[in-house]
C-alpha cells in the first residue's frame, strides 16, 4: 500500500509514447497496490511540461526545476531523484526502459538500497511482476519486498495512457550535492529522419546483411519502407557493418518493437534478433534461404531473392493506392 | 592505471534455452558456457587501452561457483594480467553483484571499472550503475563508437574509450543517435555490442594464462550485505505464436496483407 511515482522522460519540450506508456504502467501498479500514481519531471523551464503531465490521470505531478538537471546525466538526476522518492515517501519507481530509463533507474536504485525489476512485461494483482530473461526466451515471476522499489517497463507491454483529469502540480527544488554532478555532457548526434519513429511505428521494414551495403538500403529497401509509410529497422548485423545508423537496430539489447506489422527482409533470424521482434502481431520474413530461422516465427514467408522481391512488393503496394 | 573488469560465466547465447517443467529454472544439461559477449568486448576494450595507452594493470573478476574460472582463464588468455574470482554458492541479485565489486573495487583502488552493459541470462542491465552509485563515481553506459567494426581504426585496435590522465571521453549508443560524455576518473563504463571485435585468446596466450594469478576470495570473507532484493519466484516459457505458411509469390503476400489480415 505506497504510492508510485512514474519519471517522466521528455525531449524537445514533449513527451514521447515511452512516457506515455509509463504512466499507463504507474497507473496499474498503483490500482493494484491500493495506492496513487504520481509522476515527476525533471529539467530547466519545465513548467509547461509539467502542466501537460497533470493532464494525463496523475494525482500530483512534482516539477523539479533546475539548470542542473538541464541535459540529463545520470549522476545529478539519480541524486535528485533518489532524494524525491524519500521525501515523497514514494514506494515504488517506475519509468521506461529506454535509453535514459536503463541508464538512470540501476543508479537511483542503489542510493535507495532498493531492489530493480528491468523491462517488466505486467504487474500481477499479487504484487510480483513479469520479466522477460535469456533474450526472451524465458518469462520470469519476480518479487521486490522490501521498499522502495524501482521498476522498468517494457515499451511495447504497455499503451500510451490517454488525456483525462487534472493533477495538480508542486514546484520542488531539486536537492543536488555539489560533488554528484561530475559528468560533462560533450555533446548529441542526433540521427534525424522524416520517418516513424521505430519503437512507435505501426508498420516496420527492417533491413538485414543481404541487403549488401547501405546503398542498398536507400535504393532497394527504403522504397518500399515508404510506400508502407513504415519505420525502417535492421539486424544487427547490418549495423555492425556501417549499413545503418546504431539507431535502427532492433534485438535483445537494441530496440524492442511490437508493430501490427513487422516485415523481415534479408534477415536470418537470430535469438538476439527474434528478441527484439516476435511480439510484433504479424511477422512476414523475405528471405532467399528457406532454412532461415526467421520463418518459425513469421506468420507468411516469402522464399526469394530480396532484390527482385522488395521492389515487386513496392509496385504491388503502389497500386493498392490507386 | 587499474583497469577492473568482470567476466560473468553464461550460457552459450544461441543454445536453445528451455525452462523445467517445474518452472523451477533451465534446462542445464549439455549446456555450453561461455564468457557473458558484452564482458569479452569490455576485456578487450581493456587491453586496448592497456595497449596503446602505455601500460595498465587488467584485472579480472568473475563471482559465482568455481567453474567460473574457466570463464577467467579464457580473459586472462586475451592477455588479462590476473584474476580474482569471488566463490558464491548463493543467488545472487544485482544490487548484491554491484556490493560486492565495490568492495573489490575499493580495495584494488581501481582507476576505471569496464563491464558488460548487460549479461545475457538475465538481461537486467543494472549492475554497472549500481555500482557507480555505491562508488559515488560517474557512469557511461553502452559505450560504443562512431567508427563501425569494418573500419580501419577497429582493425587496427584503437580503443573507442579516449582515456587521458584524468578523464575519459566515451561515445555512448543512446536512443536516437551518439552521445559523448566526458568523465573525470574513477568512473565505471557500461559496454555494447559495437564497441570493438573482442581478439581470439592465441595458443602463446593461453599457455601464459595458466600461470597468471588467479586468486578464489569466498564471498563471505568480504563483509558484504548480499541479501536479495529481487527473487526469481518461477520461470515459464515465453507465450507461442500460431505456426505461419509460406506464400508462393509478390503478388499473394500483398493480396493477404490487404484483403485478408487487412494490416496494408
Amino acid at each position: 500500500m505506497g504510492n508510485v511515482l512514474v519519471f517522466a522522460e521528455h525531449q524537445h519540450q514533449k513527451f514521447a509514447k515511452t512516457t506515455l506508456v509509463a504512466i499507463s504502467a504507474g497507473k496499474d501498479a498503483a490500482a493494484k497496490s491500493g495506492g496513487e500514481c504520481h509522476a515527476a519531471v525533471f529539467g530547466k523551464g519545465i513548467e509547461a511540461l509539467a502542466n501537460e503531465l497533470a493532464e494525463y490521470g496523475v494525482k500530483k505531478v512534482y516539477a523539479v526545476d533546475d539548470p542542473a538537471l538541464e541535459h540529463y546525466t545520470a549522476d545529478a538526476h539519480a541524486a535528485a531523484l533518489a532524494q524525491l522518492i524519500k521525501d515523497k515517501s514514494i514506494d515504488t519507481l517506475i519509468a521506461t526502459a529506454t535509453a535514459v530509463g536503463k541508464d538512470l533507474l540501476p543508479r537511483v536504485a542503489a542510493l535507495l538500497g532498493a531492489g530493480m525489476a528491468s523491462e517488466v512485461l505486467a504487474f500481477n494483482a499479487d504484487g510480483t511482476m513479469q520479466r522477460p530473461m535469456y533474450a526472451g526466451n524465458v518469462v520470469a515471476t519476480v518479487a521486490i519486498e522490501a521498499s522502495p522499489k524501482v521498476v522498468s517497463v517494457r515499451a511495447t507491454a504497455f499503451d500510451a495512457a490517454a488525456k483525462g483529469g487534472k493533477g495538480e502540480v508542486e514546484k520542488v527544488s531539486a536537492t543536488i550535492d555539489a560533488g554528484a554532478k561530475k559528468t560533462k555532457f560533450v555533446d548529441f548526434n542526433e540521427i534525424k529522419s522524416d520517418r516513424p519513429v521505430l519503437t512507435e511505428a505501426r508498420i516496420v521494414v527492417s533491413g538485414g546483411r543481404a541487403l549488401k551495403s547501405g546503398e542498398n538500403f536507400k535504393t532497394v529497401l527504403e522504397p518500399l519502407v515508404d510506400a508502407l509509410g513504415a519505420a525502417m529497422g535492421a539486424s544487427r548485423a547490418a549495423v555492425d557493418a556501417g549499413f545503418v545508423p546504431n539507431d535502427l537496430q532492433v534485438g535483445q539489447t537494441g530496440k524492442v518493437v511490437a508493430p501490427q506489422l513487422y516485415i523481415a527482409v534479408g534477415i536470418s533470424g537470430a535469438i538476439q534478433h527474434l528478441a527484439g521482434m516476435k511480439d510484433s502481431k504479424i511477422i512476414v520474413a523475405i528471405n532467399k534461404d528457406e532454412e532461415a530461422p526467421i520463418f518459425q516465427v513469421a506468420d507468411y514467408g516469402l522464399v526469394a531473392d530480396l532484390f527482385k522481391a522488395v521492389p515487386e512488393m513496392k509496385e504491388e503496394i503502389e497500386k493498392l493506392k490507386h | 592505471m587499474k583497469i577492473l573488469v568482470t567476466v560473468k560465466r553464461v550460457p552459450d547465447p544461441n543454445a536453445a534455452i528451455k525452462v523445467k517443467p517445474d518452472g523451477s529454472g533451465i534446462v542445464t544439461d549439455n549446456l555450453k558456457y561461455v564468457v557473458n559477449p558484452f564482458d569479452e568486448i569490455a576485456v578487450e576494450e581493456a587491453l586496448r587501452l592497456k595497449d596503446k595507452g602505455g601500460g595498465a594493470e587488467v584485472v579480472l573478476v568473475s563471482i559465482g561457483a568455481k567453474t567460473c574460472s574457466e570463464q577467467l582463464r579464457t580473459g586472462l588468455a586475451m592477455g588479462a594480467d590476473r584474476a580474482i574470482l569471488v566463490l558464491a554458492e548463493q543467488e545472487l541479485d544485482s544490487l548484491a553483484v554491484a556490493r560486492i565489486l565495490e568492495k573489490l573495487a575499493r580495495d584494488e583502488k581501481a582507476d576505471v571499472i569496464v563491464m558488460g552493459k548487460q549479461a545475457i541470462d538475465d538481461d537486467a542491465n543494472q549492475t554497472g550503475q549500481m555500482l557507480a552509485a555505491l562508488l559515488g563515481w560517474p557512469q557511461a553506459t553502452f559505450a560504443s563508437k562512431a567508427e563501425s567494426l569494418e573500419s580501419e581504426a577497429e582493425k587496427q585496435g584503437i580503443p573507442g574509450v579516449v582515456m587521458k590522465d584524468a578523464s575519459a571521453k566515451v561515445i555512448r549508443e543512446v536512443d536516437g543517435g551518439l552521445e559523448t560524455l566526458e568523465l573525470p576518473l574513477p568512473a565505471v563504463i557500461t559496454v555494447d555490442l559495437r564497441l570493438n571485435t573482442p581478439r581470439y585468446a592465441s595458443l602463446p596466450g593461453i599457455m601464459k594464462a595458466r600461470k597468471k594469478e588467479l586468486k578464489e576470495v569466498p564471498v563471505d570473507s568480504l563483509g558484504v550485505d548480499v541479501k536479495p532484493r529481487l527473487k526469481v519466484l518461477k520461470l515459464d516459457p515465453p507465450p507461442k505464436r500460431q505456426a505461419g505458411r509460406k506464400v508462393a509469390s509478390v503478388q499473394e503476400l500483398v493480396q493477404i496483407l490487404h484483403n485478408e489480415v487487412k494490416v496494408i
